[in-house]
């Protein structure tokens, strides 16, 4: 701040007031609506405050899901979208850091090549290719099962990018003292490179943990099977029910519960969030 | 490529170690990929009994097609408007949260959670504050005088759409403007006051031109993410109605390949698609090399 103007700062405040209080809005809403009982929502209006019908609703949720519109217990929705998330989260780092150390630290023919390969995977997001992908994870047999789910999407360009980046910042001295002590491209990886990649690794892990869970498209289609349901496709099966409105105690209970973990992870790690966001850009 | 001086020798280790890369890129990305290309140039019978050689007769007919044309059009007016008003309010609210100096970290906590939340989740909280008959924002429409419906009606399932996908990426937009602000020397502006500048003068000529490497790079992100990402939103909403009045062009690409089973036409949907990402993605890299510089 330049100058002491109290009018405009009283301004930015009442912005950022308007603004935390239309973004968490939305959300606000949805935990009410998971607090009331589904007569509420027959006619008139939803209610702003939370009710006292939550234990039942989310008792139902947990204990046996709702078989009418097809959705399994939520504690087994919400275990298939962590295991997803993190075999996606930690498939993309291991292998992404491994490919980064080969093109950063050995010569060898066709390097360019690997690493031209490895960025074009960024021009085809799955969205854009998705019948003949579908096509192919059915003809390795991997629909309904969790390899189906996670391992098509494990390739990673930016996280490629971003340990090559950091590692060309590693001094040569540190490389080659390492060699002088007679310590082999495993052993210097193991020892030295990991330990200083670990802030960067965590950083990352942040973001794809949420590209993982938030993953849409995808589960929905390669999976048919109730007992792979991920929680966030499960919702979109709540909500499709034919000739009917969808029950909106139990879709937004499951919606408030399919945004928990994401959120908390963004909140408790703010600062590996910024970091793994921006510099995943650069 | 930058090059590393000092390096390892080993003729087997450096293809071992690309092989789990290399394996699923090939596999899951290029070779579909390649398949929606070959795909493109066919055309398969209804009973998926026999395919012939067709040429670009998919790429012409999809030309024709009036409903690919409205998907271009859809696309674009969703684009340009989520980008927009996602864009507009993060500068809005990171000038602010730059101003403000106490409560700058709490204000940041809550206006980015948002970002975690799924797309297809965003869609369905929007859908639910907008339903017809119990959502609270038609029933103060309503007191306006405006009667909303966005199961009928196509410019309130367009607006039902891009509320959603705006309010879940103003998060992010306004992490990258406060970072933008916040690298701005505090000694220019203390300049340009000294020789009387106000606040709005000094955004204006200064705080924003300064900005604009960011605002592009957002621009693009922006566009990139409402092209492929917001095919939650749509999925879980409108599914892409009412009358195709938001089908976007990701969107038609499943719809046509997945539900239609139209191969030939969803294949070459694909391929203009992978040429749109080509070229943003060549944008955006052009760009960051200057902002480098920069």
């Amino acid at each position: 701040m330049v100058e002491h103007r109290p009018v405009l700062t009283a301004l930015a405040h009442a912005v950022l007031i308007l603004g935390v209080l239309a973004v968490a809005f939305p959300v606000w809403l949805a935990f009410v609506a998971s607090t009331h009982p589904s007569t509420t929502f027959l006619s008139g209006l939803v209610p702003l405050w939370p009710g006292d019908h939550w234990r039942e609703t989310y008792g139902q949720m947990f204990g046996t899901g709702i078989s009418t519109s097809g959705a399994p217990p939520l504690g087994l929705m919400m275990g298939n979208s962590l295991i997803m998330a993190l075999s996606i989260a930690l498939g993309k780092i291991a292998i992404s850091i491994l490919s980064a150390f080969a093109i950063v630290f050995f010569r060898f023919p066709f390097r360019h090549l690997a690493f031209w390969l490895i960025f074009v995977t960024l021009m085809l997001p799955v969205e854009v290719r998705i019948v003949p992908t579908f096509k192919v994870v059915a003809d390795l047999g991997m629909l309904n099962s969790y390899a189906g789910l996670a391992v098509p999407l494990i390739a990673s360009a930016t996280a490629t990018f971003l340990f090559r980046q950091f590692f060309l910042t590693i001094p040569d001295e540190l490389v080659e003292a390492a060699r002088i002590d007679g310590a082999g491209p495993l052993k210097f990886f193991r020892d030295i490179l990991l330990p200083l990649s670990r802030t960067n690794m965590a950083a990352l892990f942040v973001i794809l943990f949420i590209y993982g869970w938030n993953q849409y498209i995808w589960p929905l289609i390669v999976t048919t099977d109730e007992r792979l349901y991920t929680v966030v496709m499960g919702i979109k099966r709540m909500v499709d029910v034919a000739d009917a409105e969808p029950q909106w105690n139990y879709v937004m209970a499951t919606a408030t519960l399919a945004m928990l973990p994401p959120v908390l992870v963004v909140v408790a790690m703010q600062r590996l969030f910024v970091k793994g966001l921006i510099e995943q850009e650069k | 490529m930058q090059s590393r001086r000092a390096t390892f020798r080993s003729r087997w280790l450096p293809y071992v170690l690309l092989a789990p890369q290399l394996l699923v890129t090939f596999v899951f990305f290029l070779w579909p990929a390649g398949q929606a290309v070959r795909q493109s140039f066919l055309r398969e019978d209804p009973f998926g009994l026999s395919t012939r050689f067709v040429g670009l007769d998919n790429y012409t007919r999809l030309l024709q097609d009036p409903g690919y044309l409205n998907s271009f059009q859809v696309t674009l007016v969703f684009s340009v408007s989520v980008a927009a008003l996602s864009i507009g309010l993060a500068l809005l609210l990171a000038v602010s949260a730059d101003r403000v100096i106490r409560g700058h970290r709490s204000y940041t906590t809550l206006l980015v959670w948002p970002y975690a939340v799924a797309p297809a989740v965003a869609g369905v909280l929007w859908w639910f504050m907008f339903n017809p008959t119990i959502g609270i924002l038609p029933y103060l429409l309503d007191g306006l005088g405006y009667d909303w419906n966005d199961r009928l009606k196509a410019g309130d399932a367009m607006i039902l759409v891009v509320l959603a996908s705006a309010w879940k990426q103003v998060s992010y937009n306004f992490l990258f403007f406060l970072a933008g602000l916040q690298a701005i020397p505090q000694s220019l502006r203390e300049a340009a006051a000294i020789d009387g500048a106000g606040p709005v003068k000094r955004f204006v000529t200064i705080v924003f031109p300064l900005l604009s490497p960011t605002t592009f790079f957002l621009l693009v992100v922006n566009v990139t993410y409402t092209m492929f990402e917001t095919f939650a939103v749509i999925d879980a909403t409108t599914g892409g109605g009412p009358a195709q009045a938001t089908n976007i062009l990701v969107y038609k690409v499943y719809q046509d390949g997945f539900i239609g089973l139209n191969l030939g036409s969803s294949a070459a949907q694909s391929v203009v698609l992978m040429g749109i990402v080509m070229a943003l993605t060549f944008i955006q890299f052009r760009f960051i090399e200057r902002r480098v510089q920069y």
